[in-house]
């Protein structure tokens, strides 16, 4: 009986055991399971809508294009072309004037704003949600309605100007200024956004560095330059990398502000504006494909050079 | 576990067959069909729906999808969808781009339908019937025609003291009057030179006897004196600062500036009407009449119509739509909103009825000596031609006789590969 016992609690532990082992084993395979399906949605988007496109764009850039898909191989003969067309190198040199230009300027005055619109002022939601307004615009809208203040006849800028008996300049048809007025709506649009991360950037430093300053003397300069910026160094890495993306992808503003009709646009279009050109107007969509890998790969190596630089001036706390 | 997660497999099945059907069939349980209708006029949205209105009461079954994209996307979007194999069922044509969609048969030839219903092609002027037939094979109805007048602003010629333009005018007082017209210190110009081939310089040149391309289109016309001659009209216009200038032309439309008393005249098409009539500041301050007279008479001429895709899982019901928007019945609409001249012959007098401030019997006059706009099989590339050069010619960059050889070298390059 006793024997008996002993031997049905040893089965019966036995079987236990086994089943919780085998349930340990069930419910992490079902972990990787449930992991690998909730990342799904995203991995199936990606796969499909990015590295898939990706991919053919690649292929599709050793092609020529006739109508309607109808494409064949002809090795490297577009990147050929590519490199002896004088509108892909002025493209570029647009894209680059017009990247040195907003990155820096874009960055440093967010990070101004960001810091004004982190002190005890009086309706500071008011201004940063002022400051925020042009990120939640379409950008379609946003170059309309800049479209119209630039207008060189009828335009709110030059009007003003005109009061004051200033003649202003066509900010968008001339050739050598409409670049920058483009560069100018794209700071202007873009500082909201990199204000919002730089705000959450400094709201992150700890007091305690502050208080310690105040202690030994420091000022509101010295607390800037020594505690601030240092601090934010790992949010201005990030900041930059982006920003520098987007610099290079530039195109809808010159799109709608600029157009092909005027004469200013060999002067302001950007590589992706090319890219549009080429792949939906005139159909040349094996052309239009290299143009993208090479955008690609410029923006990769400028990526890495950041990324191997980083350890000079970002601070990790 | 297993069940669970078959079950969200299965949820998610659903929803996507759900999604794809009706993308594709758009309901066909209950019977009925939606046609997608692409056009690209704003203004002329309302004549359209209420053609499909009265379509859909007598095809109850079928709906009307109409879908509007601007003039300045449409090609873009138009070939994009034919790439990708997702065409509407029915949609505007025009006549650059017929050959290449033709011959790339990404269009439903309707020769057997036609023949079927009895459809009687004599009803439409010959010239645009031949417009949409390529190698033998009809692909549509002719929907309308358009011409090109001059349109001016009759507070402008009153407050300058200069008479009405009428069928007496030539280039030469066209320019005298541009000049009296212009008025720096009131921001006003004579005309406006806009660079647009079809409303303006196309004109211009067959004024002046040059083609724009030959008869067999296989040569460039831009090398020959008397199309250069054409393009000089506009550009010395410019230059002699009585238009105002290409830069200013692309920051405001021309339209705008006429429509806001900034121009006293400019040239454009019949479509124009009803943007005019409807305009507060143009509908009872401007009129029109006919182009004035280079070394003959000519004008620019061309008509729309609505194909269907080869691809349509409708064929049937989208031959139904077609067939009635090329009825008179249809036409009668369409000429009675005013927006276009209707092709179906006899039924012309209706449109220049519809609005009686303007006289359109100019646009139906004109259509006599009309010559027919140019094309070719790829018309869009050498279109771009055009632009990327006289841009530069109305801009003042470039002589017109420099941009035109230019555009001439590399169009023939462009039509021997056709």
């Amino acid at each position: 009986m006793n024997v008996m016992n002993t031997e049905l609690r040893k089965g019966k532990s036995g079987i236990k055991l086994k089943a919780a082992s085998s349930f340990k084993n069930k419910s992490k395979r079902s972990d990787w399971f449930w992991g690998y399906l909730m990342i799904a949605p995203t991995i199936l988007g990606l796969a499909i809508f990015y590295m898939w496109p990706t991919i053919q764009t690649i292929y599709f850039s050793f092609t020529k294009w006739g109508a309607f898909g109808n494409h064949e191989w002809i090795g490297l003969e577009n990147y050929k072309q590519l490199f002896h067309d004088p509108n892909v190198l002025k493209a570029f040199e647009n894209t680059l004037i017009y990247t040195v230009i907003t990155v820096p300027v874009g960055i440093i005055l967010s990070i101004f704003i960001a810091v004004f619109l982190n002190q005890k002022i009086k309706g500071v939601s008011f201004y940063r949600t002022l400051y925020f307004l042009p990120v939640v615009t379409m950008p379609a809208a946003i170059a309309m309605v800049w479209k119209w203040l630039y207008n060189s006849d009828f335009g709110l800028i030059n009007e003003i100007l005109r009061s004051v008996g200033m003649k202003g300049p066509s900010w968008i048809s001339d050739p050598d200024i409409a670049l920058y007025s483009i560069i100018l709506v794209a700071v202007w649009s873009s500082v909201g956004y990199n204000m919002v991360i730089f705000l959450s950037g400094l709201q992150g430093i700890s007091k305690t560095y502050y208080e310690a300053a105040t202690i030994d003397g420091a000022g509101p300069f010295t607390k800037f330059f020594k505690i601030t910026l240092p601090m934010l160094t790992p949010i201005i890495f990030f900041v930059s990398i982006m920003s520098l993306i987007n610099a290079f992808q530039v195109f809808d503003l010159i799109l709608m502000m600029i157009g092909s009709t005027s004469n200013a646009i060999e002067e302001t279009q950007s590589v992706v504006y090319l890219f549009y050109q080429n792949a939906f107007v005139l159909n040349n969509k094996g052309f239009a494909a290299a143009i993208a890998v090479v955008l690609l790969a410029v923006i990769l190596v400028i990526t890495a050079i950041q990324m191997k630089l980083q350890k000079k001036w970002v601070h990790y706390e | 576990m297993m069940k669970k997660f078959s079950f969200i497999i299965v949820a998610l099945l659903l929803v996507l067959t759900a999604c794809s059907n009706s993308e594709n069939s758009s309901g066909s349980s209950s019977g009925n069909v939606t046609l997608k209708y692409w056009i690209w006029d704003k203004n002329q949205l309302p004549a359209m729906q209420d053609i499909a209105k009265e379509f859909e009461k007598k095809h109850p079954k079928i709906n009307v999808k109409i879908e509007v994209t601007p003039w300045e996307q449409y090609w873009s979007k138009l070939e994009t969808a034919a790439t990708g194999n997702s065409l509407p069922d029915v949609f505007w044509m025009n006549g650059p781009n017929i050959v290449k969609y033709a011959s790339n048969n990404m269009l439903l030839p309707i020769n057997d339908q036609i023949k079927k219903d009895n459809v009687d092609l004599s009803n439409y002027p010959k010239a645009l019937v031949d417009l949409y037939t390529v190698e033998g094979k009809h692909y549509g109805l002719p929907k309308d025609f358009d011409t090109i007048g001059l349109w001016y602003n009759k507070k402008l010629f009153d407050e300058a003291k200069v008479p009405y333009p009428d069928e007496t005018w030539d280039w030469a007082k066209l320019k005298e009057a541009a000049k009296k017209l212009t008025n720096p210190s009131k921001g006003v110009w004579g005309i406006a030179a806009a660079m647009e081939n079809q409303s303006n310089y196309y004109n211009t040149i067959f004024q002046n006897g040059g083609t724009v391309i030959s008869d067999d289109m296989k040569k460039s016309g831009y090398d020959s004196p008397e199309t250069i001659e054409g393009l000089k009209f506009w550009t010395d216009l410019i230059k002699d600062k009585v238009s105002p200038t290409q830069a200013q032309m692309t920051e405001t439309k021309p339209n705008n500036l006429f429509e806001s008393g900034k121009v006293a005249m400019m040239f454009a098409g019949s479509w124009m009407q009803i943007e005019f009539a409807q305009n507060d500041y143009t509908k009872d301050k401007v009129d029109v009449t006919v182009l004035p007279k280079g070394k003959k008479r000519a004008v620019v001429i061309h008509g729309l119509t609505s194909v269907i895709s080869a691809n349509t899982p409708h064929k049937k019901e989208a031959w139904e739509f077609v067939k009635y928007l090329g009825s008179k019945e249809a036409a009668l609409i369409q000429a009675k909103t005013g927006t276009q001249i209707p092709a179906y012959n006899g039924t012309q007098k209706d449109w220049v009825e519809s609005n009686k401030k303007f006289n359109l019997q100019v646009f139906i006059d004109s259509a006599k000596y009309a010559t027919p706009l140019p094309i070719s099989k790829d018309t869009s590339k050498w279109w771009d031609l055009e632009t990327e050069y006289f841009k530069k010619a109305w801009g003042q960059e470039m002589s017109p006789e420099q941009a035109a050889k230019e555009v001439a070298k590399k169009m023939n390059e462009l039509l021997s590969k056709e």
